[in-house]
């Protein structure tokens, strides 16, 4: 059981690295987001994972919840700063309007 | 209790697996949203019910409390990750960003 989950936490963290590629190279504002959005639900799986591995459940299972709340958070108050801002890629940012 | 424990997280990790894959491949936004909303809410159930059956196992008190606590999870990660994917479609579609098209280059 110890291996199974050691496995697939690994393929866990991989896959965080594919979705760190769609946040650090997306076109659009809403993108990188989307990306971060989806690294954020695989960590809270990934931080149960790792306190079976350490034995230790009972306390990272309150980490876990709480870093999904924050994650929730995060990602509404960075739409909610998008209806004002508008959504223009990141090179017409630094340049003129 | 095993099996279903495997069988459970074996399912998780291919619906993560398809969900990247889509985040990686398809044309725009909206399409790349849909995929990352559906596809982390049913990697997330399956995974963390796969965890609870992890937990079962052990056969103590405290295992008990720790896979309730993970249902709990899974009822916050079920309201919570709808809404925020709700919320980011609404804020592309207030400022402004238009819904890919067939025809048109992926961006």
């Amino acid at each position: 059981m110890e291996q199974i989950i050691l496995g697939s936490s690994l393929f866990l963290v991989t896959l965080m690295l594919l979705s760190l590629y769609r946040a650090v190279k997306g076109p659009t504002t809403l993108d990188r987001l989307m990306g971060m959005n989806a690294i954020g639900s695989k960590t809270t799986v990934l931080i149960i994972m790792i306190g079976l591995i350490f034995g230790r459940v009972e306390m990272f299972v309150d980490i876990a919840l709480t870093y999904g709340m924050l994650n929730f958070i995060a990602v509404l108050a960075a739409s909610r700063y998008l209806h004002k801002r508008g959504l223009r890629p990141m090179n017409e940012t630094t340049g003129k309007e | 209790m095993l099996y279903v424990a495997c069988a459970l997280i074996f399912a998780g990790l291919v619906f993560y697996f398809g969900g990247t894959i889509g985040l990686l491949r398809l044309p725009d936004v909206y399409s790349r949203l849909h995929m990352a909303g559906k596809l982390d809410t049913l990697g997330s159930l399956c995974l963390l019910l796969g965890l609870i059956a992890v937990m079962l196992l052990t056969e103590e008190a405290a295992g008990l409390l720790v896979a309730g606590k993970i249902f709990l999870i899974v009822v916050f990660v079920f309201i919570a990750s709808p809404t925020a994917t709700h919320d980011m479609v609404d804020a592309g579609m207030r400022s402004g960003q238009a819904p890919w098209l067939r025809g048109e280059e992926r961006r």
